[in-house]
């Protein structure tokens, strides 16, 4: 059992944390951390379990820092869709709402932005 | 010669990308015209080279293996090029005459659609796992903007669900990859080959392979894993659908016949492979019956995606454990209805579009009388059908051919039920379009004409996927052609 493992361990720990928050959890900001606490575990888990004879191996540490770059990218855009999506409906969650829509809307409602 | 093709495939997309970012819709679109027209040249200039010359290995910049990225331009890469470059181009030219120019966020179609193209060609291209994940989230995101691009709630409720699997699907991918680092100390597809064939198989790397399949088969939308795609396909507008469908579900796909092709040898299993063709077999069944029942037009064509992806399962039980005839076949097969299905999908997308805008409704039953109004139209959308239905000639003719063989030959006959079902099922919901559009006693008369253009390019890609069937021949030579290493430095 040497420290680096105990990081792998780790992040296998906050995988299973943020994937059971990500199925579970219906708020979609809470979600998105929870998305971002898996990251968090599998970056961990790169770099722990990449060890060459006790010496750091650098070429994950350089994949975890793209991977960082990617996560915030996706992070970025998820955030600035879930604002627009509660300025428009209201909701915090990805929850059909009922009743209102369930009627079919009315005919000119649903053209796909055609040249009038 | 084939530096400067390389140079070009590589550099088109991402300059402009930040081109079209800087400008509005109508120059955009101007600037993507030319764009897309010098993708085309350098796109269908590397397939000759390939096709006469063999794949090479390309150092980007000149930087070896592990610092720098490697690319595998091999016949299928370059096939799968070419093809994007075509069906990506007949997208860009419809969305820029189907999209309006008035909206203000229209403009941001450009360079969503100029990033996709860069994540897919480097998809196509790619040699090491880790390059493939961000590829593969290049992609993603550019597709969820693209998504996101309608503006209302629900384009945005299906943007989000979207993003969610893909994301999901993108982390569970690179934890197998991490996990793969761990044991071989390589990212390179062409090195964890090498040594899985060199030394014993340590028990429990399945596992990763399964993390990684598993990932990459939420994003290509398998059934069960399949929720997010009709919403995000249905609601986008008709040019996003098509690309979507055509080409961002195939990205995935791809990688993970790579993947399985290299390492399913070793890691896989019979179980595994017999499982994923399970879930693609009742995919194909009961994407279609979803199909049969959609209210609304797009959610017909795309339950009909999550069909025919199905179809492109079958390639895991159909190469495991198989003689390497058979298994070459499997992977023609697969290879045209990957071809087959992109060009139909898109057109039937597109041709979707133009009936959608000229009846002013997406329902199915507000179809009535179209058929005196846009009969071109509906031409190319029952053109595109037929190759779904694969019957002779076409592209999905020749790819359930191939398949079908395939399956006798390797004793696994069941697959033969999913393959005849499937077929009839894809005609029993084209048809039910086409019986929708020809109800004629309608009072409504306010047509709305789409231009001639928005018409003929649907029409190009139908004619093309039926004439694939033609065609089979050569785009499977160069597909299946050798790859030479140590070239195109």
């Amino acid at each position: 059992m040497t420290p680096s493992l105990l990081y792998a361990f780790a992040g296998v720990a906050l995988c299973s944390i943020g994937l059971f928050g990500f199925v579970r959890i219906r708020h979609l900001l809470r979600k998105l951390m929870a998305f971002n606490l898996i990251g968090s575990g599998v970056f961990l888990l790169m770099v722990g379990l990449a060890q060459r004879g006790g010496q750091p191996d650098p070429v994950p540490q350089a994949l975890v820092l793209t991977g960082i770059v990617v996560a915030i990218a996706a992070t970025a855009l998820a955030v600035v869709l879930i604002r627009r999506y509660y300025h428009l409906s209201g909701q915090t969650t990805l929850a059909e709402p009922r009743a209102k829509r369930a009627k079919p809307p009315a005919p000119t409602a649903n053209r796909e932005g055609s040249p009038e | 010669m084939t530096l400067g093709l390389m140079a070009g495939l590589l550099f088109t997309p991402l300059a402009w990308a930040v081109l079209t970012l800087l400008v509005d819709f109508r120059k955009g679109r101007v600037v993507t015209w030319l764009g897309m027209a010098v993708q085309m040249l350098v796109s269908l200039g590397l397939w000759a080279v390939v096709a006469s010359d063999g794949g090479f290995l390309y150092l980007l910049g000149g930087w070896q293996a592990p610092l720098g990225i490697e690319l595998r331009v091999d016949g299928l890469a370059v096939t799968f090029v070419l093809l994007t470059a075509v069906v990506a181009a007949a997208c860009g030219w419809h969305a820029s005459i189907y999209l309006d120019p008035d909206k203000a966020w229209h403009r941001y179609f450009w360079p969503l659609f100029w990033f996709l193209w860069a994540g897919l060609n480097a998809v196509w291209l790619g040699g090491d796992l880790f390059n493939l994940y961000v590829g593969l989230e290049l992609i993603s995101l550019a597709a969820v903007g693209l998504v996101a691009l309608g503006g209302q709630a629900d384009a945005l409720r299906a943007a989000i669900r979207y993003l969610m699997a893909a994301l999901l699907g993108s982390l569970a991918y690179l934890l197998g990859v991490a996990l793969i680092y761990g044991q071989f100390g390589t990212l390179s597809l062409a090195g964890v080959t090498a040594l899985l064939n060199s030394a014993e198989v340590p028990a429990g790397l399945s596992f990763a392979l399964v993390l990684m399949l598993l990932g990459l088969a939420l994003k290509t939308a398998l059934f069960p894993m399949h929720g997010w795609l009709p919403p995000a396909h249905g609601i986008a507008k008709s040019p996003v659908s098509a690309l979507l469908s055509a080409l961002v579900v195939k990205a995935s796909f791809y990688i993970a016949a790579r993947l399985w092709l290299d390492l399913g040898g070793h890691l896989g299993s019979y179980a595994l492979a017999q499982l994923i063709g399970a879930l693609g077999g009742i995919a194909v069944i009961w994407g279609s019956w979803l199909a049969f029942r959609q209210v609304k037009l797009k959610q017909v064509v795309a339950y009909s995606s999550v069909a025919q992806i199905g179809y492109l399962f079958l390639l895991f039980p159909l190469t495991w454990g198989v003689s390497d005839a058979i298994s070459l076949q499997a992977q023609q097969g697969i290879t045209l209805q990957v071809i087959s299905h992109a060009l139909a999908k898109a057109a039937m997308f597109l041709s979707a579009g133009n009936l959608i805008m000229s009846v002013g409704s997406n329902r199915v039953d507000a179809l009535a009388g179209v058929s005196r109004f846009l009969p071109f139209s509906l031409f190319s959308f029952g053109l595109a059908g037929v190759s779904l239905m694969g019957l002779p000639p076409t592209g999905g003719f020749a790819a359930k051919w191939l398949l079908l063989q395939a399956s006798l030959a390797s004793g696994q006959w069941w697959w033969l039920g999913v393959l005849l079902a499937g077929g009839l099922l894809s005609a029993a919901y084209v048809f039910r379009v086409y019986q929708a559009s020809f109800i004629d006693d309608t009072d409504i008369d306010h047509f709305f004409h789409p231009s001639r253009s928005l018409e003929v390019i649907p029409m190009i890609l139908a004619l093309l996927s039926l004439g694939l069937g033609l065609m089979a021949e050569p785009v499977l030579s160069v597909m299946s052609l050798p790859f030479e290493a140590g070239r195109g430095q």
